[in-house]
């Protein structure tokens, strides 16, 4: 074939796709002059060049093509049976073509004078049509067979010009033939059943105020358009031009040699990077970059907006519209997305038949979308965008959804499943089955769906090259399918990374960024319960081992796979989900030629395909994707986990009679976090610094108008220096105290265990509160920094101080937390765990003026135990109180009965003050 | 490669009813594999697994630019695996993609009659008689017919019912 005849199908075939799609918006708003002028400039540009190539079939029709279309710009009134006849007549041009083509530019032979004939007599018609108003003469010699048409009523008797019905029939009878060879794509055979409908029917009445003679504009149109036509000609071979036409196999063959640049540059890379100061170094880089670059542009060269997949689209959508009877509107949103020409190549066919799938089964006619109160017009929407290195395509009607119910009778009816397993699935699984092989619910078989080789094709075509294929539905609002590729097939930029001895690459595409962990760097990993967590930035990164994900973990306990002292952590980003991957070794970034995993494995969502590395070896691609779907089925059972933890937990502790209560957890100095209980805190404050004042040697804040004297948690801390300062602000009895912090980190419901004990003055010792260690602050150690005579004021008599109180409780928490409380009141406090341990230091001698004991204990509890203090003599007389979580009536009855003094409930640490001040008081003034 | 240029005889006997077999032992069983089938014999030499893979998936290869699935048919066979031994595999074509079946050993080319081959014995382990498309009675020993499309056929999981 010669370059020229080549040269003038490709553009030919794509005007042909441009004036499909303009065809049918011209056929919506057909007073629209540009769109016709358009239409008709490409039509008249074809024509022109078969005359020139001497193709006079193809001429024959677009000649005939172009007339229809001269009658439309002159005003004659566009009709759908007109438009259809102009789109048959391109279809037989790009049948024509596609033979010319295969022939190697020999024209086929065919008798086209069928369609040219009922070309002609359109043209006739709209002449008639034409005439109500106007002058006749706007048609000219280029209908040769019309006559004179005197008569404006149109009557049925045949017209000349125009076929019989016979002669119709037979037409399409043959052009039926002759179709099948071509395009079996095209359903000509309604179309031309319809158009014969058309003639027959009487040509709508002229509309006299559109037409609008204009014979020499029209040829001055023509002129242009030839001009036009010859413009073109001259700019392709122009030096000038901005783009040129390059084979696709050429750039193809530029794409495989650029992989295999890459490639031998990793290897290249691989070797240097084992010699140091080699003199390769700096070149190499060079060729590094420029391979980049390359690669870059080659990949440029491949992408294509997704719109040229949909160019067909509105024809296909019209052309149903009409067959279906039903009005179809399609959508069209983000046409301009791009993707590789590969990959576009291999959804244009899965695409176009789900629209049809959509346009058949999926919108109702226009009568039950009446009854369902929907508009009558039903729409087909097409969007595609980028996601996260995919593109995400989505074909969406507003139909009536899929039917479950039958597609379930179907499952069943093909035995695909039983049915008390169909009764167990929920929807989104029972959809999935559309795309099982022979599978279709449309009740019956229709020329355009049905069939039941639909959409498990397009579901192996899209996953042929990678990609998902989702199905969303809901009754009675429509479905949406959607479409997830990669965005190219070749090239991607990964990070190799290790995990139990095995390395794997990860898109860079999805990697955010990457932290060095290590115990006294600022990134630690800390864990909420069993769960790695990382902050990062203000924000809480929840963490993965990668062996833990892909189940290679090999040690003992999975736990252990994170190395809290030692680590990489990728921190990936997908969709909207960001999370940590915790990897043993970051070795470095390659480019990578991604191959498709072999069928065997496509199944493993973990990967997204394999490749070999520069050192020969294979390695394994992580697919981002997978991750986060593993990360979120991960999440959530570890959720059930601890929930049964939890459960656990709580019984735990029912056992122990220990309770979580609420700390207040803050940071000052140190990183480490501090905490006091929160039931000793009166009140969070932030003062800004200006109040800040210092009046004899130390800081005070006015509030509430009174002075409030600042007290640091390290001796020779200071406040901030602007902005606002947070503090903690313990109040008593009208007297306030505010205890700087650095910050304010979080409250936390837990148990506190004193595990550590501290020979620090104001700190209470260290106790685990959300899996980190924690200081807890010894408040009875600052309160007398603000105020010298705090628990001497509150201690009417010095003699309080003397008062020893024996404090008996099994949890270590109150002890440590009511232990202040009491030594702050002025008590001399002696603890022990149980009533076993209270009454060896009893019999030992040691003399205490009052007891305080806990009801819930083990062993002996208190009600047991203070039965048997009141039995014995000696200690008959000390006044004891019963501390309870638990305070009823009946307790407190209970606690009278065997000889509690009083009754306090824990948490009332006021109370449980006045308490011992009282029994004091009563005991003194029977002393006295 | 000798058991390539043996491809051509295959070709000329196509009209007979005489195949070839390349025999491999696996688990000291002998096993025939169509010679028509087997592309390659090469040593599998680092061996990347695939987590998640089925069991008997050795892991993926490269051999000559090419990855190749490597299938453990110790592990296939549910025999333990070879202790400290250099195995070898059979490069196999299925569905236009590459497939090694690692084993103890190649033997030789032998060429029987597809008459002489006798169906499975009944009391076979069914997940041998799974793979297996009969058995050769030869002098001393016995061969059984590895059926390549049915081996590697049952690895894949039908989608349709992953999904249900």
């Amino acid at each position: 074939m010669d370059d020229l005849l080549s040269e003038f199908i490709t553009e030919t075939n794509e005007s042909l796709d441009v004036v499909d799609v303009e065809l049918v918006k011209f056929e919506q708003e057909p007073n629209n002059a540009t769109i016709l002028d358009n239409i008709f400039r490409l039509v008249h540009t074809i024509k022109g060049t078969c005359g020139f190539l001497g193709l006079p079939r193809l001429e024959g029709i677009a000649h005939a093509a172009e007339t229809l279309m001269g009658k439309f710009r002159d005003g004659a009134p566009v009709t759908q049976g007109a438009v259809s006849l102009i789109l048959i007549s391109i279809d037989q041009i790009k049948e024509i073509l596609a033979d010319l083509e295969a022939a190697g530019g020999e024209e086929p032979q065919g008798d086209d004078s069928e369609l040219i004939g009922k070309l002609e007599a359109m043209s006739a018609e709209a002449d008639v049509a034409m005439a109500g108003g106007a002058a006749p003469e706007a048609s000219v010699e280029e209908a040769p067979v019309e006559v004179d048409v005197p008569d404006q009523e149109i009557e049925r008797p045949l017209r000349p010009g125009e076929v019989s019905l016979d002669e119709l029939e037979r037409a399409f009878r043959e052009t039926d033939i002759e179709v099948e060879v071509a395009d079996p794509v095209v359903e000509v055979e309604p179309e031309v059943a319809e158009v014969a409908e058309k003639v027959e029917e009487p040509t709508p009445e002229p509309v006299a105020a559109k037409v609008e003679p204009k014979p020499e504009a029209k040829s001055a149109a023509k002129k242009a358009a030839a001009g036009d036509g010859g413009e073109k000609k001259a700019a392709g071979g122009g030096v000038s031009n901005q783009s040129i036409r390059v084979a696709v196999d050429t750039l193809e063959h530029l794409m495989t040699m650029v992989s295999e640049l890459v490639l031998t540059r990793n290897q290249l890379l691989e070797i240097v990077r084992r010699h140091e100061d080699s003199e390769f170094k700096v070149p190499l880089q060079r060729l590094s970059n420029v391979t980049a670059e390359l690669q870059e542009g080659v990949m440029a060269t491949r992408m294509q907006p997704i719109g040229n997949a949909w160019q067909k689209l509105p024809r296909i959508v019209r052309d149903l519209s009409q067959e279906l009877e039903k009005p179809i509107e399609l959508d069209m949103i983000g046409a301009d997305t791009e993707l590789d020409r590969q990959v576009l190549e291999m959804i244009k066919d899965p695409l176009t038949h789900m629209v049809r799938n959509s346009a058949d089964h999926g919108l109702e006619l226009p009568e039950a979308r009446r009854a369902a109160g929907k508009q009558e017009k039903g729409t087909i929407t097409l969007a595609a965008y980028h996601e996260g290195g995919h593109i995400i395509i989505e074909v969406r009607d507003d139909g009536k959804g899929i039917d479950v119910d039958r597609v379930k009778a179907k499952i069943i009816e093909r035995g695909l499943a039983t049915e008390s397993e169909v009764e167990k699935m929920t929807d989104p699984q029972i959809h999935k089955f559309i795309f099982a092989a022979g599978f279709s619910t449309a009740a019956e078989v229709t020329s355009v769906s049905g069939r039941g080789v639909g959409m498990d094709v397009v579901r192996n075509n899209i996953e042929l090259i990678g990609g998902t294929v989702d199905l969303r539905s809901t009754a009675g609002k429509g479905s949406s399918f959607i479409i997830k590729i990669p965005l190219t097939l070749a090239i991607v930029s990964t990070l190799i990374v290790e995990a139990s001895g095995d390395r794997f690459a990860i898109p860079q595409l999805s990697v955010v960024e990457l932290v060095r962990v290590q115990t006294n760097s600022e990134h630690r990993i800390e864990r909420i319960k069993d769960t790695p967590v990382l902050r990062l930035r203000n924000k809480l990164l929840p963490l993965v081992h990668l062996s833990q994900l892909l189940g290679i973990y090999e040690g003992e306990n999975i736990e252990d796979a994170i190395d809290t002292d030692n680590g990489f952590i990728v921190v990936m980003q997908v969709g909207s989900q960001t999370f940590g991957v915790v990897v043993d070794g970051v070795f470095h970034t390659e480019e990578i030629v991604v191959k498709p995993m072999s069928t065997m494995l496509r199944n493993l969502g973990m990967f997204s395909g394999n490749t070999i590395l520069g050192d020969g070896s294979v390695i394994m691609i992580i697919d981002p994707n997978g991750i986060a779907g593993a990360m979120a089925s991960h999440a959530s059972s570890s959720v059930a986990e601890s929930e049964e933890e939890e459960n656990e937990d709580l019984q735990r502790k029912a056992i122990s009679g220990q309770s979580a209560i609420s700390l207040l957890l803050f940071r000052s100095g140190e990183p480490e976090p501090k905490a006091v209980p929160l039931s000793l805190v009166t009140r969070l404050e932030e003062f800004d610094i200006s109040k800040i004042e210092r009046s004899n040697g130390r800081d005070l804040v006015q509030y509430r108008g009174a002075l409030m004297p600042l007290v640091y948690i390290n001796e020779g801390d200071t406040h901030k220096t602007e902005g606002t300062q947070p503090m903690l602000v313990f109040s008593d009895a009208g007297r306030s105290m505010g205890l700087v912090v650095d910050e304010i980190v979080d409250i936390v419901e837990d148990r506190m265990n004193i595990e550590v004990g501290s020979e620090r003055p104001g700190v209470l010792g260290s106790a685990v509160v959300k899996d980190r260690a924690t200081e807890i602050i010894d408040l009875g150690y600052y309160l007398p920094q603000a105020f010298e005579d705090w628990f001497m004021r509150k201690e009417m008599d010095i003699q309080a101080l003397t008062k020893k109180v024996l404090f008996v409780d099994d949890s270590s928490f109150f002890r440590n937390m009511l232990t202040p409380v009491l030594k702050a009141a002025g008590y001399d406090v002696t603890t022990c765990v149980g009533p076993a341990e209270a009454f060896e230091l009893l019999e030992n001698g040691d003399k205490f003026n009052a007891i305080v004991s806990d009801i819930e204990m083990p062993d002996i509890n208190g009600f047991e135990f203070c039965e048997s203090i009141r039995r014995d003599p000696r200690f008959r007389n000390i006044p004891i109180l019963a501390l309870s979580s638990m305070v009823t009536p009946a307790s407190i009855e209970r606690g009278r009965q065997a000889g509690f003094d009083d009754y306090v409930a824990k948490f009332d640490r006021p109370g449980l003050i006045a308490a011992l001040k009282d029994v004091f008081s009563g005991e003194m003034g029977a002393a006295a | 490669m000798s058991v390539l240029d043996n491809n051509v005889i295959v070709d000329e006997n196509a009209g007979s009813d005489m195949i070839q077999y390349v025999t491999v032992v696996i688990g000291g069983q002998l096993f025939g594999l169509p010679i028509s089938q087997v592309h390659d014999v090469f040593v599998p030499e680092s061996v990347t697994r695939v987590p998640g893979s089925a069991p008997e998936v050795a892991g993926v290869l490269n051999l000559r630019g090419r990855i190749v699935t490597a299938i453990n048919m110790r592990r296939r066979l549910h025999l333990p695996p070879l202790e400290d031994e250099q195995m070898m595999a059979v490069g196999i074509e299925y569905k236009h993609e590459s497939y090694g079946l690692v084993i103890d050993t190649v033997g030789e080319v032998l060429t029987l009659s597809s008459g002489s081959a006798e169906s499975n014995p009944s009391n076979l382990d069914r997940r041998w008689a799974e793979i297996a498309g009969g058995v050769h009675r030869l002098d001393g020993q016995l061969m059984v017919i590895l059926d390549v499309d049915r081996l590697l056929g049952s690895m894949f999981t039908e989608p349709a019912l992953a999904a249900a």
